[in-house]
């Protein structure tokens, strides 16, 4: 069973439609002990950092996430989600984050001049490194939904995948059994799916 | 490299999808779920969903149909028709609308459009313009069309993008149903005048009409339509196949 940590940002319709399509359980909860019980747990997320990050504080989840991780159960961010997982970012201001991966959040604008803001719509995926596990259904080149201002940076260990625009965009991280997702997996079609099924087979303890 | 989005729009009234010409003799076609079902097999990059329905029982058949269709399709979805205020965009986003797609409601009262990118962020407000020529001036029609509201279009769309809308939807009636091709010259104008993305729509007769808006116009993201797609005159499959190989970036 996947636990979706609900700490009052945005819709999740969507994930749990996902989840419910490829025949996984899920449940939205702020319950520590469901948190405890459950086999993974999603980070999801959408608006903006500091907000989010404020909501997340204030639901008192953090220390049984954090306890939850260092016991090794797989998590994955999602969107906003993923950029939480970082160390700060810069959306509007300066923002500390959950620290749990190394690296920050910064404008797309502050790389790529002249493109449009947001990066918006598909794109293809380009995986670094040998082809992590949660990407065990899907291929290099395969395309992505992406819809996003900012992103991840100074964050070369954790990268496992990015795209193509004008800069190398942060799409996937992954720092043991702690992930993050820029992309939706949500709303990337069958290859969104994909993602969240090899997630799906990922079990405490057993992440490279 | 982001590719060129083709999106069909499915028109919806009474849960069935319809597609009028030249927005007149309204024509009754599938079932809007499964049609959406299909499109996202066959590689739709998104979804429209316009409600035409005028009824409150329509739009509750309207909600209803969005929220089976979000089960089903995981791409993103846009929904537009009757949004007029704050609590229109609550009620389709929490169906599982992605974006939500403003019209004669931000033209009646153009602060929605600031209310609405404040309260569910700027990329989820798209602004959707219907435009004619008028004395050689482009004109934004409201009313499905029907209305002149005397405001210059290339201003308009630019005071919705200052207002927060984050994405334009030009559909030109001169060529809405005509099947000539897009609106090169209205489109071009709009390309220039905003940095958002933009979405052409109105005019798609054939597949080669979406090469030489993507060639001609490399500023526009997506190309919209309904009965070609609809009526099978264009698959999507060839037409993404015929994209890439002019060099156009397409999601296969």
């Amino acid at each position: 069973m996947t636990a979706i940590i609900d700490y009052g940002v945005g819709n999740l319709f969507s994930l749990v439609c996902s989840f419910e399509k490829i025949g996984e359980d899920t449940v939205i909860t702020r319950d520590e002990e469901v948190l405890k019980k459950a086999d993974r747990i999603i980070l999801p997320g959408v608006g903006a950092f500091s907000d989010a990050m404020d909501k997340l504080n204030k639901s008192g989840l953090v220390p049984v996430l954090k306890e939850q991780i260092k016991k090794g159960k797989p998590i994955m961010g999602i969107c906003l989600g993923m950029q939480l997982l970082f160390d700060k970012s810069f959306e509007y201001g300066e923002h500390n984050g959950l620290g749990l991966i190394k690296g920050e959040i910064r404008p797309i604008a502050d790389d790529v001049k002249d493109l449009k803001i947001p990066h918006m719509g598909w794109n293809a995926l380009n995986f670094k490194g040998s082809k992590h596990p949660l990407f065990k259904y899907v291929k290099q080149g395969e395309c992505v939904y992406f819809v996003h201002s900012f992103y991840a940076v100074n964050c070369f260990d954790s990268i496992i995948a990015s795209a193509e625009y004008r800069t190398d965009i942060t799409a996937a991280v992954a720092s043991k059994n702690v992930l993050g997702c820029q992309v939706h997996p949500e709303k990337s079609g069958e290859t969104g799916l994909n993602i969240l099924r090899a997630f799906c087979e990922m079990r405490e303890g057993a992440i490279c | 490299m982001i590719t060129k989005r083709i999106i069909p729009c499915l028109d919806v009234r009474n849960g069935n999808v319809v597609k009028g010409v030249n927005f007149e003799g309204l024509r009754e076609i599938s079932s809007p779920v499964e049609l959406a079902k299909y499109y996202s097999e066959c590689g739709a990059d998104e979804l429209v969903f316009y409600d035409i329905t005028a009824s409150s029982d329509g739009r509750k058949l309207f909600s209803d149909i969005l929220c089976e269709t979000a089960k089903n399709v995981f791409i993103p979805l846009t929904v537009g028709g009757g949004i007029n205020t704050v609590d229109d965009f609550d009620r389709v986003l929490k169906c599982g609308a992605d974006k939500v797609s403003v019209n004669s409601g931000a033209i009646k009262n153009p602060q929605l459009i600031e209310q609405a990118a404040k309260l569910y962020g700027d990329q989820c407000v798209v602004l959707s313009v219907d435009i004619k020529r008028v004395d050689g001036v482009f004109r934004v029609f409201a009313k499905g069309g029907r209305e002149n509201t005397g405001l210059e279009a290339i201003e308009w769309i630019k005071r919705g993008v200052d207002s927060g809308a984050g994405e334009i939807v030009v559909n030109s009636i001169d060529t809405d149903g005509v099947k000539k091709g897009f609106d090169l010259e209205m489109l071009n104008e709009v390309c220039n005048a905003v940095s958002v993305p933009v979405i052409a729509s109105g005019g798609a007769g054939n597949i080669e009409d979406f090469i030489t808006l993507f060639k001609t116009l490399p500023k526009v993201d997506a190309g919209l339509a309904a009965s070609i797609f609809h009526f099978g005159e264009v698959k999507i499959s060839d037409l993404k196949k015929e994209m890439n190989k002019n060099g156009i970036p397409a999601r296969l």
